[in-house]
């Protein structure tokens, strides 16, 4: 099957920063009066990529820029990358919600999207009416959505609901409800964003199946995003990396999320100096194969390497200590020399890597922060504490927790392996 | 692959007149159940349900009434003073229901364009047609009062030109639509004329010889006069008066005109509204 359904060129996307005023009549004249002498847009030039966290020159910038791909027809396509990569912005210019500002997707067939399921409820209204509403909103005929009806209740499991109206519902109720009328839409190409994200593990096992159906069975093909590398990995054949709004990559799921989850998010420390003479290289999280990561799949092997530096020998005279934070800075775990007896040595001059290997993370999903400190043994004193020298998330793997409804605020901290029997 | 074999394509600019007539229609069952769910979520959980569509109407030109003809003493050309301003306020309330609803398309539907794409113009459609059946049944209610006034108080001459009616109430709908649609627009990137809207609706019923005989204007104010006349909205209450009321005779160059400004409305309207709203989700 080398049948190219749909195929996106050169797209880009810019967006204007700040607050819309007077400021923007101006900005608004100027195109038109450009626009009128048959010129370029002038503020098409001035872009700048589209990185949050750094302060930029211009007011405008490029939440997508060139982007390129082709899929084909029954594929899978998954896209991934960091919040404000540009993966929603692309989904709304697929499903035609916004244009692009330039380049051309051409395509093959219907599409549909399913950006955040719901949309479009009416809450006064039953669950039957919505259903007739929310299809036809998707592009559905009142005789298609009829002769589908009892599927979609059914598939939907609120049969008893559905003559009561949807704001009696619950949310994963709603969710329910409305991804069985977008599953049943019969689009050529069906766009989804993180709709799993509400709802059981139960429903989420028929919605994916559902989704392999449509492209493996039904020859459809299906776009999604998604932040849940288990359901990308379980479910896509091919995979795009986005990162501020370029196509960092485009292959094999597996391989694009692998170097998604080894991708470096973090600026690494490097010669800091500690009191008496000792300074820190480095400190890195590593993987099993030791490469460099900010992404921990729950239940792997990780890797803390630190390099330390001092201009005398050291023999076990110093403690050194990681302690894993969560993001609301609560202390959880502690790696450190001292509790386990390690022989701390270094020689005078010489740089020395320390790595403590963690056979199997049981932190719970989320996000998570390392600080080091290092305390003279005799004296007790705390010569430094480096705070948040590292960041890193857990992410769920299929390993062992199949659900991606788990909360650290609900569940606890850490998930210690068990077994039913 | 054929370069030219695509389908579809999405592409940043639009054409200026880049109406997509066989999509719109592919959409119609959208129309409908949009229509309907205005109609039957309106009054859902109020006591009098429907019945508001009557009270509005009724009990304004009641207040109508007694303020402007008892108190203020403005002269209604023979017709009761009731049946005139119930006529002026059903007509009157489409225009602005009409105006005021799809005035707020963008803004209020946010929710729902910035996830699913359907040819945006169904929804201020919709409203149209949904706020007709309102009218509909206001039309109604004015011709029981007005069958009750032409056999038992005063007779009215009942006249062929009632056959206009259809004609005033298309034009009526095209121009709430048209300047609905056209603010709507302007709206999403520049609040202020939510503002504008909402009093301005309320002097214009002023402008538009609601509550007052157009002849009263030309007779007192004179030399302002045209600001009513030119406005196309008196145009209509008058004719939709004269109509109804067999006041006066009805001009076919009015009526002719009154219908290609209310066309180049609408007209318009799709046009600048066919324009935003590839883009309005960015800037609204």
């Amino acid at each position: 099957m080398s049948d190219v359904i749909l195929k996106v060129e050169n797209l880009s996307k810019q967006y204007r920063l700040g607050t819309i005023g007077t400021g923007t009549i101006s900005h608004d004249l100027n195109r038109w009066w450009a626009g009128i002498r048959g010129k370029e847009d002038p503020y098409l030039k001035i872009g700048e990529t589209n990185d949050r966290s750094k302060k930029g020159e211009s007011e405008y910038v490029w939440a997508l820029k060139d982007i390129n791909f082709e899929v084909k027809r029954g594929e899978i396509l998954g896209i991934i990358g960091k919040n404000g990569a540009g993966k929603s912005t692309l989904l709304k210019i697929l499903s035609k919600v916004t244009g692009p500002t330039t380049g051309v997707i051409k395509y093959n067939g219907r599409i549909a999207s399913l950006l955040e399921v719901g949309t479009g409820f009416h809450p006064e209204m039953t669950g039957k009416e919505n259903v007739f509403l929310n299809g036809a909103i998707l592009g559905m005929t009142k005789k298609e959505i009829s002769s589908k009806l009892d599927e979609i209740i059914e598939f939907s499991g609120c049969e008893r609901f559905i003559d009561t109206p949807v704001k009696r519902y619950s949310s994963g109720m709603k969710v329910r409800l409305a991804f069985a009328v977008a599953a049943f839409l019969e689009p050529d190409i069906l766009v989804v964003d993180e709709v799993l994200a509400v709802g059981d593990t139960e429903f989420q096992k028929k919605a994916i199946g559902k989704m392999q159906d449509i492209s493996n069975t039904e020859g459809r093909t299906v776009l999604f995003v998604s932040h849940d590398m288990a359901a990308i990995s379980s479910l896509c054949s091919i995979c795009i990396l986005l990162e501020y709004g370029y196509v960092k990559e485009v292959g094999e799921t597996k391989q694009v999320i692998n170097n998604y989850l080894t991708c470096k998010t973090n600026t690494l420390l490097s010669n800091v100096f500690f009191k008496d003479d000792l300074y820190l290289k480095s400190f890195k999280l590593l993987s099993k194969q030791r490469e460099r990561i900010d992404f921990v799949l729950f239940d792997s092997t990780i890797i803390f390497e630190v390099e330390i530096e001092s201009k005398r020998e050291i023999v076990n005279d110093f403690i050194l200590e990681f302690k894993v934070k969560s993001d609301s800075e609560r202390v959880l775990s502690t790696f450190s020399t001292y509790l386990n007896k390690y022989q701390f040595k270094t020689n005078g001059g010489y740089s020395r890597k320390l790595s403590c290997v963690v056979d199997s993370v049981s932190l719970i999903p989320g996000k998570y922060s390392i600080d080091i400190i290092i305390i003279k043994y005799m004296e007790g004193d705390k010569l430094a504490k480096l705070s948040d020298v590292y960041n890193f998330e857990v992410v769920r793997s299929n390993n062992f927790i199949f659900s991606n409804k788990i909360k650290s605020k609900f569940h606890g901290d850490f998930i210690m392996k068990y077994k039913w029997s | 692959m054929d370069k030219n074999d695509w389908l579809f394509e999405i592409t940043p600019k639009n054409k200026l007149l880049d109406f997509n007539f066989k999509e719109i229609w592919a959409y119609r069952d959208l129309l409908i159940l949009f229509v309907k769910r205005d109609v039957i979520t309106l009054y859902k959980q109020t006591i009098l349900g429907p019945l508001w569509y009557l009270i509005q109407p009724l009990f304004t030109s009641i207040i109508f009434t007694i303020v402007f003809n008892k108190i203020a003493n403005i002269p209604t050309n023979g017709v009761p003073p009731f049946l005139f301003n119930l006529a002026g306020i059903t007509a009157w309330s489409y225009f602005k229901d009409c105006l005021i609803a799809t005035s707020d398309t963008f803004k209020k539907n946010e929710a729902i364009f910035g996830k699913v794409y359907f040819p945006r113009i169904i929804m201020p459609m919709s409203i149209i047609v949904s706020n007709l059946l309102k009218f509909g049944i206001q039309l109604v209610v004015f011709f029981l009062f007005y069958g009750y006034y032409v056999f038992q108080v005063v007779p009215i001459n009942l006249s062929l030109n009632l056959l206009y009616l259809p004609i005033l109430i298309i034009s009526m709908g095209m121009m709430g639509l048209g300047l609905g649609m056209i603010i709507s627009s302007m709206v999403t990137k520049y609040r202020d004329l939510t503002f504008l809207v909402s009093f301005g609706v309320q002097l214009l019923m002023y402008l538009s010889a609601v509550v007052y005989p157009i002849e009263l204007m030309r007779e007192k104010m004179n030399e302002y006069a045209w600001v009513v006349e030119y406005n196309p909205m008196t145009t209509i209450i008058v004719t939709f008066r004269n109509i109804v009321l067999n006041t006066n005779t009805v001009s076919i160059v009015e009526i002719g005109s009154m219908l290609a400004i209310s066309f180049i409305l609408f007209i318009f309207g799709m046009l600048v509204f066919n324009k935003t709203e590839k883009s309005f989700i960015d800037t609204i």
